[in-house]
């Protein structure tokens, strides 16, 4: 077990060079003055360049540059945009808790709408209600996020008219208004969630059905119901569990579309606006920082899996 | 009988397999050996895999049939015939001042579907059935390019540290698990955005270079269940060199399965492209792809749902179809590999 573990961290430590290293890598690679890219074509302030030259410590060497960059972006100070003025990491700050909302509702949507569905696949397995949502669970991982968006937008924006098909109102000014603008984004991240998710409880279960222990639930004249949602679904609880986890990393790439498609506020809403402003600073951190948290995620999950599932605990 | 148990002590030491392996060259070629009657199987024809498919896969293959060849008659169109096969120019706005011949033109924006104009016309006026299939060429180039790169160094990788274990593996393997930590479409937004890459060839390598880890993983699990079959420990017996084992036994075994799994990895490559063109951030207009033709039709969406909804079946119905068939090849393959 504290074998695992140390494993596990030894990794994450290992991923987290390779990431901020390859995030820095980038940036440095880019041909020509780092200044010009940085600062572009438009008019400069007197001085900057030099400024510039002194924060960034263009003239170390390269591994020299990099260490003291990964220095500062552990202590939070991932630089300063010289577009919008701001520092890097408060815009993050600012954008993350958006993008955080769009992931757990999308992740919670999908969760509860797949638990029943893939229990149900495995209850009528080969008959019509399984074909049915099996094959609606193909057809749910083909279509592309942004496009079941933008289907979302004519159904509910322009056809019917229910919910704005833009726009964000902040958690702050009412829970009811928040949904309107947050619901839609959402869902269209949990269309493939939630075909995944049923797929996994309906395969797993279908396994757990077959077992000793819920034949005698059944013998002893268990309804059937208790039976699938108390002995049988717990098993599948694990293995759900690390797909969540996953998925919720995989989530963090998603967002930047539907944030751009939904225009949300949020951490890839900014990535974009960076990349199309070319400040390369912001996109920088919020790059370092979406991977950071990717790798972080994956690492808590494992480790997670490794503590709850006595079959691993005890090796 | 004595030279069989040289034979199986020699594959311990590299030295005497260099021995053994030059020794055979004089004694009888193992090709030599007569197989049974009726112990080969027989290698099925396309058109009988086609045969065997379900209704649904058969579809699916014939869909991306179309796509395909709208690819290469687009191409074909677009830079061998100069534009004289009956295509119309997807450039071509069929409404404004034409340059070239000081006309103008008589097509409406936002037109519907007609005989003349298949799927209607954007809102430029141009041909969406035109910018529909060449926006299949930029679909079919990523895919392809990123499967090529998978299966040429992802599976080579894979089916060789599989077979040779060792140090080899535990490094490569670390190596990929790095990468795979990676959340690929962020890193891949960075990488297009900060050295503004436009150029398809220059996006389909990235893509690819991207998904090589995931080939070697899936390549080497492949790989590392053929090396302990029989036939890998036979051909090891008679001493036959590692590399030849490597190109004869494992990489022959292990490519169906991976070219199965490439199909499903080229529907998530489409989906990548797709959004990476929704961004704005793919090919540059007004090159059309099916991605870029949704986002440009998003500000029309009251008027003319239409022009969202044809690329965007198109791309799904793409996606949906790479995915069955490349199911349908992963069972074909498992099946036939477990009743060897």
């Amino acid at each position: 077990m504290a074998k695992r573990i140390a494993f596990v961290l030894l990794r994450l430590i290992a991923t987290l060079f390779a990431v901020t290293f390859l995030t820095f890598l980038m940036v440095a690679l880019l041909p020509g003055d780092p200044v010009d890219t940085i600062l572009g074509t438009g008019p400069r302030a007197p001085g900057i360049e030099e400024q510039i030259r002194d924060d960034l410590n263009l003239d170390d060497p390269f591994f020299v540059r990099y260490v003291s960059w990964l220095g500062n972006a552990v202590t939070g100070d991932l630089g300063t945009s010289y577009i919008t003025d701001q520092p890097v990491a408060d815009t993050i700050q600012s954008r993350l808790p958006v993008t955080a909302q769009i992931a757990f509702m999308s992740i919670f949507i999908a969760v509860v709408i797949a638990i029943p569905v893939g229990v149900l696949g495995a209850y009528k397995q080969g008959r019509w209600p399984d074909t049915v949502t099996s094959a609606g669970a193909q057809v749910a991982l083909s279509v592309p996020n942004f496009v079941f968006g933008i289907f979302l937008i004519w159904l509910f924006a322009v056809q019917l008219n229910w919910l704005p098909a833009s726009n964000w109102n902040r958690f702050s000014d009412g829970v009811v208004d928040n949904l309107k603008t947050s619901i839609l984004p959402a869902v269209s991240l949990a269309l493939a969630q939630m075909a995944l998710f049923s797929r996994l409880v309906r395969s797993d279960m279908m396994a757990t059905l077959r077992e000793n222990y819920i034949l005698s639930a059944r013998a002893k004249g268990l309804s059937d119901r208790y039976i699938l949602f108390r002995h049988a679904l717990r098993p599948s609880s694990l293995s759900l569990m690390t797909i969540v986890g996953i998925s919720f990393g995989a989530l963090l790439g998603g967002t930047v579309i539907v944030e751009s498609l939904f225009a949300v506020p949020g951490l890839g809403f900014s990535l974009i606006a960076a990349i199309n402003g070319r400040d390369i600073l912001v996109i920088q951190g919020i790059t370092v920082f979406i991977a950071a948290m990717f790798v972080i995620i994956n690492t808590i999950v494992d480790l997670l899996y490794a503590v709850l599932d006595p079959r691993i605990r005890r090796k | 009988m004595a030279t069989t148990d040289t034979n199986i002590e020699s594959t311990s030491t590299e030295a005497h397999v260099a021995t053994i392996a030059a020794g055979s060259a004089t004694t009888r070629p193992v090709d030599d050996f007569v197989v049974p009657q009726g112990v080969k199987q027989k290698r099925k024809s396309l058109w009988g895999i086609f045969r065997e498919m379900p209704f649904l896969v058969k579809l699916g293959t014939i869909w991306l049939l179309i796509v395909l060849f709208s690819a290469i008659y687009a191409q074909l169109d677009a830079r061998v015939f100069n534009g004289s096969l009956p295509l119309a120019d997807p450039n071509l706005q069929l409404n404004g001042f034409n340059a070239a011949t000081g006309e103008f033109g008589t097509g409406a924006i936002l037109e519907q579907p007609s005989w003349a104009r298949p799927l209607g016309t954007d809102a430029l006026a141009r041909d969406t059935f035109a910018r529909a299939m060449h926006g299949a060429y930029v679909s079919v180039t990523v895919a392809v390019v990123s499967v090529v790169c998978g299966v040429f160094v992802g599976g080579l990788l894979g089916s060789l540290v599989g077979f040779v274990r060792g140090k080899t593996e535990t490094v490569l393997m670390a190596m990929i698990d790095v990468l795979l930590a990676f959340p690929a479409l962020v890193l891949l937004l960075a990488l297009i955005s900060i050295f503004e890459v436009r150029d398809l060839f220059v996006i389909s390598f990235v893509i690819g270079l991207l998904s090589i880890p995931a080939y070697t993983r899936v390549s080497r699990a492949n790989s590392l269940a053929i090396s302990n079959r029989e036939f890998v420990l036979a051909a090891q017996a008679i001493g036959t060199k590692r590399w030849t084992i490597l190109r004869r036994e494992i990489i022959p075994n292990v490519l169906p399965t991976l070219l199965a799994y490439a199909m499903v990895a080229a529907a998530a490559v489409v989906v990548v492209e797709g959004s990476l063109s929704f961004l704005g951030l793919s090919v540059q207009l007004p090159t059309s792809s099916w991605g870029n033709m949704i986002n440009q039709a998003r500000r029309d969406i009251k008027v003319n749902f239409g022009q969202i909804l044809y690329p965007s079946l198109i791309l799904t119905f793409t996606v949906l179809a790479l995915n069955q068939v490349g199911d349908f090849f992963q069972r074909r393959s498992a099946f036939r590999g477990s009743s060897l």
